[in-house]
């Protein structure tokens, strides 16, 4: 038994060692050797290699690691996200796979930019997919370094560092052929690392071991009374509303939802991994194999979001601070958990609110002991904070994240189990670093340099502008993930907005009707990508509309347009983009009979 | 791009109209159980109760995703059926090339 004795650091530095031998090692096996393979791996990836592919592809570090930690806080409503990042396959599968996939070229400039024979068109779309994409994979370096610093003590900076130099082998070595291959092994990484704690979690709740079952099961510690029964209650009790009512408003989740939705249909590093498999029919099939696979976590997760918040409302209010189980203080020295003792009981007091400003901060003074200066400390033993204290009750700050990284200690699992989510972690954001890098790549080096400003490359020479633009991507990827603009959180918002309100509609009206010209789709574009934009800069970036001279409005519901959030404002931008392009194509000339020849042919997968 | 005969038009348009028919349908569905059942109507249904769930919200959490997935299957199934009813499924078939123009369209 020499593994009994390993702590869960040593555990976690073999998984992660192990993983990342693993993708380097497929990476040399898969290494590309032309464009083709490079770009699209040679259209020769089996429809369940690339389902897989797709799957890790799509979820990242905030699948992985945020998502159910939003759902424990925001309940009923967190299903805008689990809909939201779901039911966009629907729309992709049924309305824009098979017909790019027949189209048969490498990107989705590509497509803008043949479909509406113009230049014009085509590097508006490279401009969409270079931004949609940095602002993405901004937030999965970040999310690297987050996971080594949290799981291994080295510096987020270090983690950033080891984190590019993974990606930078496989994906320059590789292109898309290593990417897809070292996807597969992570989605088998990911899926595996999200699973095990949820089946030991639902298991030692409810009896349960299939988590999506357990969530509405009867709780082992009291018959008769189901999880959702006892969580409401907890709920109810602290003060809070119904875990299982909704607080937003239904516009609202509509619009979200339905952005979130279309954003993901239109978003480039995934459409792009359709262009890779041998048929049309592949490409349908492949897109139901993906969802099928991104529901397996996207399913697992609202579980375990119910399990890990009922964990965390029966482990800690109430409690004194000497009395709180040990991993409370491990993840308060990461500043994820934090207790200020307002009332001076010494006991923790959970309710609605914040317990004070900002995101915490430590203290840092100390007091001199004997002959050494230690950390000065509360009455109680607990840990002081610099942070200015809010008016309402609530004594404890959690931080979102901690509902996935904690709930395998929360829950006493071992410390495998709680290694395991490290890694998962890094091939959920290293997945999904390589497919948005892989874009940028192709953007420059395809769409701009070869088919826009140096036509006469050969195939070699662009591989080279490819590999290097690979580079390029990867180090200013790095960058934003150790000197994070402030602003990441707020351009999430930004790229599935412009995703659902830029490529959409054009992408669709180009497929579903002939009469779709040049002119409406730029149009549409300019207009959707121009509306959604300016409505989230007005709210999201206060400080740029004053520097324009102009008074920002609070960011709030009373002051959005008919009640939607700067968040679901895609739809509406994804509405006014089809209006526009449909009144603009009709009232100029039809487009060329060569353009409307292909539409019919991209219209059936032989022939 | 060559010409078409019309009987090749016209097995062309039956083929996507069809195709036209069944995304009408499968969009529905997929409307009625995300945005209906789960956003819209979600309060109505959580009257009832199954398998330890309030209806609504297990539309919202679980429900909406499984339909999705078998959305997805179906149609690839009601497509496979179709390629071939309309003779323009992709084999190895002299026909099938343009699959390989990829390599050299660049």
């Amino acid at each position: 038994m020499m593994f009994a004795a390993l702590s869960i650091k040593e555990w976690t530095a073999i998984i992660v060692l192990v993983t990342f031998a693993l993708y380097i090692g497929i990476a040399w096996w898969s290494r590309a050797g032309s464009t083709g393979e490079f770009y699209v791996a040679a259209k020769s990836v089996s429809p369940w290699a690339n389902g897989a592919a797709t799957a890790a592809d799509w979820m990242s570090a905030a699948s992985f690691l945020s998502m159910a930690g939003i759902i424990s806080f925001a309940g009923r409503d967190g299903c805008r996200y689990l809909m939201g990042w779901t039911g966009g396959y629907v729309l992709l599968a049924l309305l824009l796979a098979p017909y790019l996939r027949k189209f048969g070229r490498f990107t989705v400039p590509d497509f803008v930019g043949e479909r509406y024979y113009s230049q014009a068109a085509r590097v508006v779309a490279v401009v969409c997919a270079i931004f949609v994409s940095f602002t993405y994979v901004a937030g999965q370096m970040r999310g690297v370094g987050v996971v080594f610093s949290r799981f291994l003590d080295v510096s987020v900076t270090l983690g950033v560092i080891i984190g590019m130099a993974i990606v930078l082998t496989y994906a320059v070595l590789g292109g898309m052929k290593g990417i897809t291959y070292t996807q597969v092994a992570q989605y088998c990484v990911l899926i595996f690392a999200f699973m095990v704690p949820a089946i030991f979690i639902s298991f030692t709740l409810t009896g349960n071991v299939i988590p999506q079952f357990g969530f509405g099961a009867d709780l082992v510690s009291e018959p008769g009374v189901s999880l959702l029964e006892k969580l409401d209650g907890l709920h109810q009790d602290l003060g809070f509303e119904k875990f299982t009512s909704g607080k937003k408003s239904t516009v609202d989740m509509f619009c979200i939802t339905a952005a979130l939705m279309v954003g993901t249909a239109g978003l480039p590093h995934v459409i792009i991994r359709f262009f890779t498999v041998k048929k049309v029919r592949d490409a349908r099939l492949s897109a139901g194999i993906a969802l099928l696979f991104i529901a397996l976590l996207y399913t697992t997760a609202p579980a375990v979001a119910a399990f890990a918040r009922t964990n965390l409302l029966q482990e800690i209010p109430g409690k004194a601070y000497a009395e709180l189980p040990t991993w409370f203080q491990t993840w308060e020295n990461t500043d994820m958990l934090a207790w200020v003792d307002k009332d001076g009981d010494g006991k923790v007091k959970y309710g609605p609110g914040k317990p004070f400003e900002k995101k915490p901060k430590q203290l840092g003074e100390t007091v001199r002991v004997g002959d050494k200066d230690v950390e000065k400390r509360g009455p109680h033993g607990q840990r002081l904070w610099a942070n200015k204290l809010t008016g309402n009750d609530n004594e404890l700050y959690i931080d979102r994240d901690i509902m996935v990284l904690a709930n395998p200690e929360m829950a006493g699992l071992a410390p495998w189990v709680i290694a395991l989510v490290a890694a998962g972690g890094l091939a959920a954001a290293l997945s999904t670093a390589a497919g948005l890098l892989l874009v940028i790549s192709t953007a420059i080096s395809h769409d701009l340099m070869k088919k826009v400003i140096m036509p006469k490359i050969n195939d070699k020479q662009e591989l080279l502008f490819a590999r290097l633009a690979a580079v390029v991507a990867v180090v200013v990827a790095g960058l934003f993930g150790i000197y994070p603009p402030g602003f990441v959180a707020e351009v999430v918002a930004f790229a599935f907005g412009l995703a659902a309100s830029s490529f959409f509609p054009i992408i669709v009206l180009g497929i579903f009707w002939k009469r779709m010209n040049r002119e409406g789709a730029i149009a549409g574009m300019v207009c959707g990508i121009l509306f959604t934009g300016c409505y989230i800069i007005y709210f999201r970036f206060p400080q740029l509309v004053e520097f324009l001279g102009m008074t920002p409005l609070k960011d709030e519901a009373s002051n959005w347009l008919w009640g939607i959030s700067p968040e679901g404002i895609g739809t509406l931008g994804m509405v006014l983009n089809f209006a526009v392009a449909i009144i603009v194509s009709l009232s100029t000339a039809p487009p060329p009979e060569k353009i409307q020849h292909l539409v019919g042919s991209i219209r059936v997968p032989r022939g | 791009m060559p010409e078409l005969s019309n009987d090749v038009a016209s097995q062309r348009q039956g083929y996507w109209r069809k195709n036209l028919q069944y995304l009408a349908i499968l969009l529905v569905i997929w409307f009625v159980v995300s945005y209906g059942c789960a956003i819209l109507f979600v309060d109505y249904l959580d009257q009832w109760e199954m398998a330890g769930f309030n209806l609504g919200f297990w539309y919202a959490q679980q429900g909406a995703m499984y339909v999705f997935v078998v959305l997805i299957f179906v149609y690839v199934w009601l497509m496979n059926r179709l390629d071939r009813k309309f003779d323009v499924r992709e084999d190895d078939e002299p026909s099938a090339a343009a699959d390989t123009d990829a390599e050299v369209s660049s």
